[in-house]
């Protein structure tokens, strides 16, 4: 049953399961040629030309169809330049572009609040063919030697993948790293060179991750195209209140982002947005779990806001045309407390989204903030837990949560109001809860992801942090006395 | 067949465990998921004794820390599947504690790789024949070191330590305030290896 006149507005939850036309066609050609990447393209067998084929079919009616015809040619035939392979990797993520499309105007059915008023921006698949700036020829060295070993591997196929080929990666990163113009696509190819790295030899997998990897492959693919990573170009400013929803974090191994999700109410009394705040960066395999928080902590007190639950003042914030605030300490002040709960009751369904930049148009940048209640909880054997709401099943991935944190699975199984974000992956629909809420006795209870973000006195919270700060400390003395002799 | 694959399943697949067999739908559904989860984090561990291990280049390698100078490093491997073995100074001269033998650094290297990545990826990554032969991280040592390894290649030491410094770099890199779409790919998760 979904109460209708309470919550979050009306959410169409029940239309979650219906098809997509166009969808399943999208998919089988990108999935088409992901299996092509599987063996590679060194040596084409004929069965990889229909994938290859596939996918310049499936763009044959866009911008890029001459490109992409060409470069499905020359790479069947195993002639395929580096060029070839951007071709390739732009149709891909033009197609998943319009999966992504197609998911965006469901949810928005789903969640019917306000629609942004801008327009979505330029539809193409962003970046390729941008001219390279001459200045910055150190980055289009590195963005070079960065597509040289993407065309390797994919010539090499997942299943010739091997030690040497993978650790060709280490020193682009490592020059890339430090400049903040690449660091997106250093972070991208660091977390993506560390997990082809531990699934060598690929002679041997038995299993592999098709569509993660071509996504990895494609995106990374368009990233070394000079201008592709760049921040937008429409940027403005934000002054007002931000309302904190919730903490996303992710990670790999040398890598950590923590985004906010809120909604900021501007104080000209314009339409509230959704927005989020991000705060990211690259980190030693040994710092995990509280020393995530720790090495964010410093450089953005909105993450102490999302702990403890406070409103934050903004004095001209940056905020690009996606709706990313790029956080500086300095613009923003703490305000009163303010319950997440209540945020996404009262101002979340007044709230409208930002458009996708055309480049991050992809299912797996698919995050909309919802609340949900009124459901029933489905627990499987196994432990995957589902909410069924309105006759409609949503799964819940439940353990999509930081270690350091107390929103665990068996919370989010007994809760009876979740805010979440609502995503699409593997072809569903899936929750993943940012905060509950659980009846304790008479009382609410809310229980938050992101609870610990700025500091926790929890017991094991505690513990956890001292032992993050040790191992950073032994880390920082052994750089002393090693780095800088 | 043993693999040393590390690959766990998303939720709502049915399953946790990258060791289960999945049905053809299990994995077909997850060959197609976008954020399926490949490599779990690293546990937490104390880092003084040995501030560096990793599962690389067919190796289990790392650094340990001397006992007795601050200063000095010790640089260990154990290979897969022969388990050969090296172990010496950040400047290349050779360790006088194993005498043909695994050292105590090497031991320690052993013990810490596995509170890291737990013991059964360890064991597969080693390429240990009979998994049941080292149902604990003593069992594992005493298994490859029954099998009487020859002394590795020591002129990998050098590499092995340069990956050391290169992973300290990671400490001085600055935060960044702008968004990483990018991660969305590498989501965080609780789920334990």
């Amino acid at each position: 049953m979904v109460p209708d006149d309470e919550g979050g507005g009306l959410m169409r939850v029940d239309l979650l399961g219906d098809a997509i036309d166009g969808l399943d066609e999208a998919l089988t050609a990108v999935d088409g040629f992901d299996d092509v990447l599987v063996g590679g393209l060194l040596r084409p067998q004929p069965g990889q030309s229909d994938g290859l084929m596939g996918l310049a079919e499936a763009v044959a009616g866009t911008p890029l169809a001459s490109r992409v015809a060409e470069a499905a040619e020359k790479t069947a035939a195993g002639a395929a330049g580096e060029d070839h392979f951007v071709a390739l990797a732009a149709a891909r993520t033009a197609l998943l572009g319009s999966v992504h499309d197609a998911l965006a105007a469901r949810v928005e059915e789903v969640v019917d609040r306000p629609r942004a008023e801008e327009s979505a921006g330029e539809a193409a698949p962003g970046g390729v063919g941008d001219a390279g700036r001459g200045e910055e020829t150190q980055a289009s060295n590195l963005g070079a030697a960065a597509r040289s070993w993407l065309s390797d591997l994919a010539r090499a196929g997942w299943q010739g993948i091997d030690h040497d080929l993978v650790a060709e990666a280490a020193p682009v990163v490592s020059a890339m790293l430090p400049d903040p113009a690449l660091r997106r696509l250093a972070t991208l190819l660091d977390g993506f060179a560390g997990e082809l790295a531990a699934c060598c030899p690929g002679a041997g997998l038995e299993r592999i991750p098709v569509r993660r990897w071509a996504d990895l492959w494609s995106r990374a693919m368009l990233l070394t195209v000079p201008g592709a990573g760049s921040a937008s170009a429409g940027r403005g400013e934000a002054t007002g209140r931000l309302l904190p929803l919730g903490v996303d974090v992710q990670e790999h191994a040398t890598a950590v982002q923590a985004q906010v999700h809120g909604v900021f109410e501007p104080a000209d009394g314009g339409t509230p947005r959704l927005v989020r705040a991000s705060v990211s960066a690259p980190k030693p395999d040994t710092v995990v779990g509280a020393g995530l928080w720790q090495v964010l902590r410093p450089h953005m007190s909105l993450l102490t806001a999302v702990s403890e639950e406070r409103v934050m003042a903004l004095d001209a914030m940056p905020l690009t045309a996606e709706g990313d605030l790029i956080w500086d300490d300095g613009r923003a002040r703490m305000g009163d407390s303010a319950e997440v709960f209540t945020t996404a009751r009262v101002a979340l369904p007044t709230a409208a989204a930002f458009p996708t930049a055309p480049l991050d148009r992809h299912p797996a940048r698919l995050a909309v903030p919802v609340l949900l209640e009124g459901y029933a909880v489905e627990e499987g054997d196994d432990g995957a837990v589902a909410f069924e709401i309105a006759g409609q099943r949503l799964a819940v991935d439940a353990e999509r949560a930081p270690t350091a944190g107390p929103l665990t699975a068996e919370a989010v199984a007994s809760s009876a109001a979740c805010i979440g974000l609502l995503r699409w992956d593997a072809g569903e629909f899936l929750l993943q809860p940012l905060a509950v809420e659980r009846t304790v006795g008479k009382k609410s209870v809310a229980v938050h992801a992101g609870a610990w973000a700025g500091g926790t006195s929890d017991k094991a919270g505690v513990r956890a942090e001292k032992a993050a700060t040790d191992a950073v400390k032994v880390l920082r003395e052994r750089a002393g006395k090693l780095l800088r002799k | 067949m043993v693999t040393d694959r590390f690959i766990s399943v998303p939720p709502g697949l049915g399953e946790d465990s990258p060791f289960v067999c999945m049905g053809d739908g299990a994995l077909s559904l997850w060959e197609r998921s976008s954020t399926a989860r490949v490599m779990p984090s690293a546990r937490p561990r104390k880092l003084a004794k040995v501030p560096f291990v990793e599962l690389a280049d067919g190796r289990l390698q790392g650094v340990v820390s001397s006992g007795s100078d601050a200063r000095r490093v010790y640089v260990s491997s154990v290979e897969a599947g022969s388990y050969a073995f090296t172990c010496s100074t950040n400047n290349n001269r050779p360790c006088g504690g194993g005498r043909g033998w695994f050292c105590n650094h090497i031991r320690a290297l052993i013990g810490e790789a596995v509170l890291q990545y737990g013991l059964e990826r360890v064991t597969r990554y080693l390429k240990v024949e009979d998994p049941a032969d080292a149902p604990d991280v003593h069992s594992l040592t005493s298994a490859m070191a029954g099998t009487r390894p020859a002394q590795g290649d020591r002129s990998t030491a050098a590499q092995v330590f340069s990956r050391f410094l290169r992973h300290l770099a990671y400490l001085e890199l600055d935060p960044s305030t702008a968004p990483v779409p990018e991660m969305q790919w590498f989501p965080t998760t609780r789920a334990v290896a």
